[in-house]
């Protein structure tokens, strides 16, 4: 039980916030700002000082039994760092973001108290340690956001918050069914103990195979597998910070966060592959990545064209967990990072569009870029990472994937790649065509759908400088990659630990 | 009289003594405020402590109580003491709770100096029915908490509270004969109504099976088990607040505890009848939630909720009864810490509806339209307990549905999970609904009064056990292992 604060605090410090923000009064927006964007900076510095120590050599468990020999265990290794190191950066970023989105809005009491709920959320599916602390802390992630889905409280809202709950609930419970299974056949697995599921012996690989696939299908549901992604279009409906953080780090990543704890830290990829399963995620993947991507091509707004591309880039992950070899799994965990900074970025400017200029539709962004070029240029960094290019950080996932496809003998993979590749193109190149190069209303033709200057630059500071920075961050996942502490150095290293015994 | 009586006999007085007590000094002094409600109770609290120190340190007690040729036997281990604590907390919030309730909602009226007693009468028969060693103390027990029940329901005088209660009566006297027979058919073929004795006497046969029928209809018709359930919203849309919260998490937990007993003494391997009981438990967790799901009202939505939910404690017959030790040790935990769970839950979220129904005024689901907008307490003190119904993490309802699944996947009762997962499912449907409502942004804005913070704390602080008791569900469940828990 060696410095069993850190993991502890990390996650009190968004969930001791909840109280804190509900207690104060809708009117007392200075001290809930102070307060947001305090417990965002201690916890960056948390994971920061974990994620030293575990360079360091330093272990951080703390558990406890909660019934019969269930544990709740949180336990900290490099890849759930991963997984908080990204959900606090991006936290800290969004909230930013928030606080100069909902401006002026009402219920933002509501908002942050759920919004700092979903971080804990997060955190707490990063941390855990086992099935049980997993599941636990995937189901209040789906309380926390089911609020922040229907936010704006309209009928089209609403609906789209009975679906979410739909999806989610039942995806939940499925898991559920499949890891109390797996708990009465062999006990408490802690992630990690990989020898104990191959112990069993051949005999048990039918049960193993059919626990494996409704896991699967439990936590397909917030990864937004084809076909169990019908929720997250329809969630667009939320406040462009939802959006971006459901997309980028809590929902559509606890489930892909999931996936990778179930093949590599419960199942371990040596059975995974024995059982025959990796090849039915390498199918599953490429037909979610190419479903997504084409229905990607076919939206006309931007948001839903954004979460179509969500679809097909949460599978890159899966598929680079499907590669059996060192490089697919360096691709799968990197592009984990990768896929968030570049799509928060997207949403944010996204945001910054309909904020600014009230621009929903794609026909509309003609000439953005003169009007705003900070947001558009992060618009574009984005937007040419997820088709990637060098030097931003989707070339790196990408370029990982085509190796693990060889390391893997599964050469049809890279026709994948480059199919979807052509489909990412296709669908973002003409958005950047029409910021770039087609004159619009900054050019005097037409105007913009409801124009407002919200701030001394192109608009409010809040919403200008997160983009601008995951922007950032993205081009430098990408430039700097070779440097201690990337992402790619973190992927490295995990996938290390996976296959050396 | 009392053979034995012993110093240790003096606290089981006292936890039987004391509520009863109480309730009639609060008749004549009737409380005004919360706080000397809570300072009160901590007498039979420290009752309940020291009869606690006793058990834990020799082990479950037996008392012997001579009645003329009658044997009265009582008797205290793990799990009595944890229905007891169950008991006095939940009566404890329920009691503090009603001041501000009264004297804010009911007004001034002569007939709610009746609550205070009845409340302590039913407090002291609940105890007497988990002490209960033998059929006679049961059925005292079962009769005094039916009558101070239907006492409770009759308060708000009005003309449908009157009808509902009069026909509560009714079933509470039909289900009580029918107990009253089996207990007569019992003592007449083998003499005998302690039930360690009745154990080893009884033998299967057509008078056993007849018995047990006859008690186990009786009980679960006062249990409001499916399908005997139809009487149980009527009961609680006219009762006061406080008295549904202890009608629902409480009464209809005593007849359930008494049958369950039962099935274990005397048949404990009828494993075809305990897997029928279970099957109406699963028929109830569906047809429950289903009428939850329909019900236009928000104390509807409560109190068909608790039928399903009562659902998920019958299937504990079924695994309890005639299955392989593994099971039954998981499922028994699995059962007690359901109760628990769902008393506290659900008792939370009668006083939270109450509160919600104090301050809008409107008495139905669609009433709550926009509420999330103030942020009401009360509304996330029910969304708090909803979270223990549904059975989420990491509420005492998920960890109970946990040992429950555990233990009918180990049986191989696949039906069963069918039906624990459909619960959760709907449990979720109807919860949402309401809390759909109370997302609605181009509702009219509502009237709200200020809900007394006794009030809201009360609700707020049921709920939250409810929620917190499903982390720590090791403390109550080694309670039950350390002290003989055993039936």
């Amino acid at each position: 039980m060696s410095q069993a604060w850190l993991p502890l605090a990390t996650l009190a410090t968004s969930l001791l916030v909840v109280p804190l923000i509900f207690a104060l009064p809708e009117r007392a927006w200075r001290a809930r700002t102070a307060l947001n964007l305090g417990a965002a900076m201690i916890k960056v510095v948390l994971v920061a000082l974990m994620v030293w120590g575990l360079y360091q050599g330093e272990s951080y468990r703390f558990s406890f039994t909660v019934v019969r020999d269930v544990t709740f265990l949180l336990q900290v290794d490099a890849l759930g760092l991963m997984f908080a190191g990204l959900s606090s950066l991006l936290w800290l970023a969004t909230t930013v973001y928030a606080i100069g989105y909902l401006e002026d809005s009402p219920n933002r009491k509501r908002f942050f108290g759920f919004f700092s709920l979903c971080v804990a959320s997060t955190v707490g599916i990063a941390l855990a340690g086992n099935l049980f602390t997993f599941l636990l802390f995937y189901e209040l992630l789906t309380l926390s956001t089911y609020p922040l889905v229907v936010h704006r409280g309209h009928t089209k809202a609403l609906n789209a918050g009975a679906i979410y709950l739909r999806y989610t609930l039942t995806g939940g419970l499925v898991l559920l069914l499949g890891v109390v299974a797996l708990h009465v056949m062999v006990g408490d697995v802690s992630f990690g103990e990989r020898e104990m599921l191959a112990d069993l012996g051949p005999e048990a690989h039918g049960l193993l195979t059919v626990l494996f696939l409704i896991m699967l299908l439990g936590l397909g549901v917030k990864a937004a597998l084809v076909p169990l992604h019908g929720w997250l279009p329809r969630a667009m409906v939320a406040p462009a910070p939802v959006s971006a953080l459901l997309h980028a780090v809590a929902v559509v990543k606890a489930g892909a966060f999931g996936i990778v704890r179930l093949v590599y830290d419960v199942y371990g990829i040596g059975l995974t592959y024995q059982l025959g399963l990796l090849t039915l995620l390498a199918v599953i993947a490429t037909v979610t990545i190419l479903y997504g991507s084409m229905r990607a091509l076919a939206q006309h707004e931007l948001k839903p064209r954004l979460a179509f591309s969500t679809v097909s880039q949460v599978s890159y992950i899966v598929l680079g967990i499907s590669l059996f070899g060192p490089f697919g799994t360096i691709a799968g965990l990197v592009h984990l990072m990768h896929q968030g900074l570049m799509k928060v970025t997207l949403f944010y400017c996204a945001g910054n569009y309909a904020e600014e200029l009230g621009v929903h539709r794609i026909d509309q962004l003609n000439g953005a870029g003169r009007r705003m070029p900070l947001t558009s240029i992060a618009f574009t960094v984005g937007a040419l990472g997820m088709i990637g290019l060098p030097p931003v950080a989707g070339f790196i996932s990408k370029w990982y994937l085509g190796m693990g496809a060889v390391q893997a003998n599964m050469p049809w993979v890279i026709l994948v790649l480059v199919a979807s590749s052509l489909l990412n193109a296709a669908y973002f190149l003409p958005i950047l065509y029409r910021l770039w190069f087609r004159p619009g209303p900054a050019h005097g033709i037409g105007e913009w759908p409801e124009e407002r200057h919200l701030g001394r630059f192109e608009t409010s500071g809040w919403l200008l400088w997160p983009a601008v920075a995951t922007a950032l961050f993205s081009i430098m996942a990408g430039l700097l990659a070779g440097l201690p502490f990337s992402p790619l150095d973190l992927a490295t290293f995990v996938t290390a630990e996976e296959y050396t015994p | 009289m009392i053979e034995r009586l012993g110093g240790d006999f003096g606290a089981v007085l006292l936890v039987l003594g004391l509520p009863v007590l109480l309730g009639g000094l609060a008749a004549c002094w009737p409380p005004r405020r919360s706080w000397p409600i809570v300072s009160f109770s901590l007498l039979p609290l420290l009752a309940l402590a020291w009869l606690a120190h006793l058990v834990l340190a020799q082990g479950g007690q037996t008392w012997h109580i001579e009645l003329g040729s009658l044997t009265l036997q009582w008797r205290a281990n793990g799990l009595t003491l944890l229905l007891l604590l169950l008991t006095q907390v939940i009566t404890l919030s329920s009691a503090a709770y009603a001041p501000a309730y009264l004297l804010e909602e009911i007004g001034e009226e002569g007939k709610q100096l009746w609550l205070w007693p009845l409340q302590g009468v039913l407090t002291t028969s609940l105890s007497l029915i988990w002490l209960a060693g033998d059929l006679l103390t049961l059925y005292i027990g079962l009769e005094l908490m039916g009558l101070a029940a239907v006492g409770l329901m009759l308060l708000p005088g009005r003309v449908d509270a009157l009808a509902a209660g009069m026909r509560y009566l009714l079933l509470a006297l039909v289900g009580s004969l029918a107990f009253l027979l089996g207990v007569a058919l019992l003592l007449g073929a083998w003499g005998r109504l302690d039930l360690t004795g009745l154990a080893l006497a009884a033998e299967p046969g057509m008078v056993l099976w007849v018995a047990v029928a006859l008690l186990s209809a009786g009980l679960l018709l006062k249990a409001a088990a499916f399908p005997l359930h139809a009487w149980l919203a009527p009961v609680h849309a006219s009762a006061w607040t406080p008295v549904s919260a202890l009608h629902a998490s409480l009464v209809v937990k005593g007849s359930f505890f008494i049958a369950l007993q039962l099935w274990l003494v005397l048949v404990p391997e009828a494993r075809v009848a305990a897997w029928l009981v279970g099957g109406l438990g699963a028929a109830a967790v569906v047809w429950g939630g289903l009428l939850a799901w329909r019900a236009a009202k928000l104390k509807d939505v409560v109190a068909w909720s608790t039928v399903s939910q009562l659902g998920y404690l019958l299937l504990g017959f079924s695994l309890l009864i005639g299955t392989t030790p593994q099971v039954a040790e998981v499922a028994w935990e699995g059962t007690w810490l359901q109760l628990a769970a769902h008393s506290l839950a659900k008792a939370g979220m009668f006083l939270a509806t109450g509160n919600l129904i104090y301050s809008t005024g409107e008495s139905h689901v669609s009433g709550l339209a926009g509420a999330s907008r103030r942020m009401p307490l009360s509304l996330l003190s029910f969304g708090i307990a909803a979270i223990s119904l549904i059975g989420l993490p990491p509420s005492a309802g998920f960890t109970a549905k946990w040992l429950l699944l555990h233990a009918s996947l180990e049986a191989g009762y696949w039906l069963w999970m069918a039906a624990l997962a459909l619960g959760t499912l709907l449990s979720a449907a109807y919860i949402f609904r309401v809390f759909r409502y109370s997302f609605v942004e181009d509702a009219e804005p509502l009237d709200y009064r200020g809900v007394p913070w006794s009030m809201e704390l009360c609700a707020l602080m049921l709920a939250l056990a409810s929620l917190l008791l499903g982390l720590v569900a090791e403390w109550p469940l080694m309670l039950l292992r350390a002290a003989g828990g055993g039936a």
